[in-house]
């Protein structure tokens, strides 16, 4: 039951882009198109998770006994830039059919900012590291669908005539603020 | 000095990094809900890529071109880790308000755009004068949008109530989505001042 909680929390009650702001760059960049947004979507997913699984174990069992806590966000982000080399080289050698779908994407992520987020909330929040997972996959599946959600709402916009001052990226941000004010729905979700 | 006054007034107007350039947006909506927190977060950022683009900058003859990215990380992010536990030190209440942003600095792509576009080619004072005109560019736009926010959502400024005491405060604009409608009016407003310029520039022209 806490599992579904933090899950939901994270996918919708606190919407990491509408309603977090976390991962802007990527959200305004790449929404373009629907497809382009599932892929950045599910390659962010999945690094999101795999950092998870690799930090947390490298906090508690390496830093933390070391008393070298201050040390974490120098040691995560080398930890997720040298993962997602890892992860691409990979995919290239073994899986190319997965690299050719999410590997133009991958550099990008390095410096999403919601992987890096993900990480250090683990810590504050003092989750277990199954709780940690739940909520890493709660909060990138959040990202997913927000993606998805403009760039459904884009694909709208090119057909309808916006009033001419917000024309180009204010009327994105627009956009953005009523698909926040929907989010803000889910609040009553959880007690 | 004229070259370097030139480069301080870059970041301040014609290349400022939230309104031009559009990039480090992520923090620029999270935290301006009052004023004390976009002041805050302008702040700790222009300390963190001032020393970035003076060590780099100093550097920069010694550091390898093929592996200069990591090296420009590790700087940032010991910059960010000193001012993550000096706010958590000395400005408690603040550093928990802006939560998980303060060590987000180390990804914000406005250091390592500057650090890689300027600072590593530049010698160090208009490195200085670069960085300081970058921070304080966006430490006004931070401050700008964190005013309307919170004279709209709550009815005053930097914690000190300026509306009369019948306003409403429209919650909203406190809330995420005021963030986002704020910051789109915000851009549409800079588009329109930029057309404004260029269109008197061509008429004297």
């Amino acid at each position: 039951m806490e599992l579904a909680k933090i899950f939901l929390v994270a996918l919708l009650v606190n919407n990491v882009v509408l309603m977090r702001f976390l991962a802007l760059c990527s959200y305004v960049g790449m929404t373009n198109d629907v497809g382009q947004s599932v892929g950045m979507g599910f390659a962010v997913t999945f690094v999101t998770v795999l950092a998870t699984a690799a930090t947390w174990p490298i906090y508690n069992f390496v830093l933390v006994p070391l008393g070298l806590t201050f040390l974490k966000i120098l040691v995560f982000i080398l930890v997720i830039a040298s993962l997602v080399q890892l992860v691409e080289f990979y995919l290239k050698k073994n899986i190319p059919g997965l690299y050719a779908a999410m590997g133009i994407y991958l550099p990008l992520i390095t410096t999403n900012c919601a992987i890096l987020a993900v990480t250090f909330e683990n810590i504050d929040y003092g989750y277990s590291f199954i709780e940690s997972i739940v909520y890493a996959v709660g909060v990138s599946l959040g990202y997913l669908l927000a993606m998805v959600l403009l760039a459904g709402v884009r694909d709208r916009m090119k057909t309808s005539p916006v009033p001419k001052f917000l024309q180009g990226t204010p009327i994105l941000f627009v956009a953005s603020s009523l698909l926040g004010v929907a989010f803000m729905g889910f609040s009553g979700l959880i007690k | 000095m004229k070259s370097l006054w030139k480069t301080f007034k870059q970041g301040i107007i014609y290349e400022n990094p939230l309104l031009m350039l559009m990039i480090g947006l992520c923090s620029a909506l999270a935290v301006t809900s009052s004023v004390a927190n976009g002041l805050g977060m302008g702040l700790a950022m222009t300390f963190v890529l001032l020393f970035s683009e003076i060590v780099i900058s100093l550097f920069r003859k010694v550091i390898p071109n093929s592996v200069r990215i990591p090296i420009f990380i590790i700087i940032i992010a010991a910059f960010t880790t000193m001012v993550d536990l000096v706010m958590k030190a000395y400005f408690p209440d603040l550093s928990k308000s802006m939560g998980v942003f303060i060590p987000l600095i180390v990804v914000n792509c406005i250091i390592m755009g500057r650090v890689e576009a300027f600072a590593s080619k530049q010698k160090l004072m208009p490195a200085i004068f670069d960085s300081l005109g970058m921070g304080l560019g966006y430490t006004w736009v931070m401050i700008a949008i964190s005013a309307v926010r919170e004279l709209l959502g709550n009815g005053s400024l930097a914690g000190i109530p300026v509306m009369p005491a019948s306003y409403q405060p429209i919650l909203f604009f406190i809330l995420p989505p005021g963030g986002f409608l704020v910051f789109g009016l915000f851009i549409s407003f800079n588009i329109w001042l930029k057309g404004r310029m260029e269109k008197t520039a061509k008429e004297r022209a």
